[in-house]
């Protein structure tokens, strides 16, 4: 098992390396400075904020030196905040986004699998179609409608709710379900057929032998199988919600990383687009990193494969 | 002796998008202390729905009990509750499956599934339990029981495997054992080995077992009496030299001549032309006609009551009629007896 760990985290850091560079290089094909007013400073002037940044010497060069600020953990300077560095902008903005993203991924887990599970024991019923009505309209309506539909029905109208902003227990309600509701409907969905698989197993039948209840049946024996493949994606699910859904962000107006990012994209601010995509490979390497330990904690044969070899 | 079972005129169908099929059309059959009876007879006779008709673990709500009764201690099981009928799995009647490679949860340590019975029936504390559970894999012959205890199925062997899934079935002492081809998925040499574990606990445990196969070597081995199924109805029933040595049924003649032997005299392997009867519009006369040598004309029109042979031997079969022509049995039968 220590082998296989430290073999992953070789294989982890080989990944970042690659994501870090390719990064770089493409980000340095977009048209533009990162200057504000670009338009009005003379070629003499961009010459001198270049040399200023640093953006004068060649690409190889600039690359070298990134990697060596970022091996000391220094992402940066931000050009759009000057000044600031880009780990504050990050510290700052991702805590608000993982708030979100969070509590998100925990209205997606408890609906989804609820609904996934009722659908697949009670298949072909009322409560499987229902279910299933629920995810179709999760995957198919886009999270920006649904929030706009929110936002006028529960605050404009009847100002039950906030309409904006990111202040206090209420205000995180119609975000939590606008951001959660994609995600219900995904995980519903992958669970149900999880479960009609796992429920045709001989192995239930051979449970239901034992004279076992119903409930343990279901909840011992069908449930914890029928998780393996909700692992898969659940972890990248996780991610992308906790680091910032630019959509939800902007529409709520929360200051979270998401909204960030794309300003930095617009604005030619090379620090920060490097400093998220980094923080965003990170989390997304080491989720899959935890998802696959997790599959052992699940999944016994996965867990001796992984450990013996 | 005294039955512990029985089966009075069992029908059980399933409602398909094609219709009802009648997978069982009135099955009678009894099961008496401390034997072991087989039901004989190829894919698709209604043998396995008979066995999971008496656990009650036919798909709802696909499959229905039509009518007919099941009797165990002083109980109709198909009139009993679910909640009642959990309190009967497991302890008093239990089963074995066919295949130990899929009938193991593979998440789950073995000593738990071989717990999770003795916890729920016999109120077992965890220890107890766990105590128990080892003394049932030394029992059924897994060396180093209590290192075994805590593996998963995925570390043991499919013969090894199995004896687990006997474990498990055995754990609360059932009276009855229900064997669903539990040799069917093994090595030949592995077979062997679990029908005599098998034969072993019954005489220590003192079970019944019903015994569903289609392999008539291990009937042979195992069973006091057979019950010959064809088309959701026992066309034959009979203690295994009956059975074997003067079968009346045309479809055992054919089941028997089916079987290959050392000794025969040509290379052919023989079998029974033809295919099963459609059991969606199961036919109104004997199942077997269409696919019978010797089918009459009254065979296709009615079908044929038992007619009793001996005092264990009954055979549905219009050739018994004293009406009817004789035929004799195949050479291969008739001559030295099948199955030696």
């Amino acid at each position: 098992m220590g082998r296989y760990i430290v073999q992953r985290i070789i294989y982890m850091i080989v990944t970042m390396f690659v994501i870090v560079a390719l990064t770089f290089f493409s980000m340095k094909l977009l048209p533009g400075t990162p200057y504000k007013n670009q338009e009005k400073l003379s070629p003499e002037m961009i010459e001198l904020l270049n040399h200023k940044y640093g953006l004068d010497k060649p690409l190889p060069v600039q690359f070298v030196k990134y990697v060596g600020d970022l091996l000391k953990g220094d992402l940066g300077v931000s050009f759009q905040f000057d000044g600031r560095p880009v780990t504050e902008i990050i510290g700052e903005r991702l805590p608000v986004s993982a708030d979100l993203g969070f509590e998100a991924m925990v209205i997606g887990l408890v609906f989804g699998l609820l609904l996934g599970i009722i659908a697949g024991l009670r298949r072909n019923t009322v409560w499987d179609y229902g279910s299933m009505i629920v995810a179709v309209i999760g995957v198919s309506v886009p999270s920006f409608v649904l929030a706009q539909l929110m936002q006028y029905y529960f605050a404009v109208k009847h100002h039950w709710l906030p309409v904006a902003y990111w202040e206090g227990p209420a205000y995180h309600i119609l975000p939590d379900i606008a951001l959660g509701f994609g995600p219900v409907a995904t995980i519903a969905r992958y669970m149900r057929t999880a479960m009609v698989d796992t429920l045709n197993q001989d192995y239930i039948e051979m449970a239901r032998a034992k004279g076992l209840s119903r409930p343990a049946v279901t909840f011992k024996h069908a449930v914890r199988n029928s998780l393996i493949p909700i692992v898969t994606i659940v972890g990248p699910m996780a991610v992308n919600l906790m680091t910032g859904v630019l959509v939800i962000e902007n529409i709520f107006a929360i200051p979270g990383i998401g909204d960030q990012f794309v300003t930095s994209v617009y604005t030619n601010d090379y620090p920060m687009i490097m400093g998220t995509t980094i923080m965003y490979s990170v989390a997304f390497i080491v989720v899959v990193f935890i998802v696959d330990l997790l599959y052992g904690v699940i999944d016994p044969r996965i867990r001796l494969a992984g450990g013996e070899s | 002796m005294e039955n512990i079972l029985e089966i009075k005129d069992l029908h059980v169908s399933f409602d398909t998008y094609g219709g009802e099929v009648q997978a069982v059309r009135g099955v009678n059959l009894e099961l008496k202390k401390g034997e072991t009876l087989a039901i004989v007879g190829e894919s698709g006779s209604g043998k396995s729905v008979t066995s999971k008709t008496i656990m009650r673990l036919l798909p709802k709500p696909a499959a229905r009990i039509k009518s007919g009764e099941i009797w165990f201690n002083g109980k109709d099981l198909t009139k009993l509750s679910e909640k009642e009928m959990q309190k009967i799995r497991g302890s008093e009647i239990s089963m074995i499956f066919q295949d130990p490679m899929t009938s193991l949860n593979p998440t789950m340590s073995i000593g738990k599934q071989i717990m999770e019975g003795l916890r729920k029936h016999q109120k077992l504390g965890k220890q107890e339990a766990l105590q128990r559970a080892i003394e049932l894999l030394d029992l059924v012959g897994i060396p180093n029981p209590e290192a075994r205890v805590k593996q998963y199925p995925h570390q043991f062997s499919g013969g090894m495997r199995q004896r687990v899934v006997i474990a498990i079935a055995l754990a609360c002492n059932p009276k009855v054992l229900i064997a669903d081809e539990p040799t069917t998925a093994l090595d030949v040499t592995i077979q062997a080995q679990i029908l005599d574990l098998m034969k072993d606990l019954q005489n220590k445990m003192q079970t019944s077992i019903i015994l569903i196969t289609h392999d008539l070597g291990v009937v042979a081995n195992m069973a006091q009496r057979v019950a010959v199924m064809y088309g959701g109805k026992i066309v034959e029933t009979g203690t295994v030299d009956e059975i074997f040595y003067r079968p009346k049924h045309p479809y055992t003649w054919g089941l028997l001549s089916s079987m290959p032997r050392l000794h025969s005299k040509t290379d052919e392997l023989l079998a029974i032309p033809g295919t099963p009867p459609d059991l969606s519009n199961p036919p109104k006369g004997c199942p077997f006609a269409p696919r019978c040598p010797h089918a009459m004309k009254v065979c296709v029109e009615y079908m044929p009551d038992y007619t009793t042979l001996s005092e264990t031997q009954k055979t549905a079969c219009w050739l018994l009629d004293e009406r009817a022509p004789k035929v004799e049995p195949p050479e291969i039968i008739a001559v030295g007896g099948a199955g030696k």
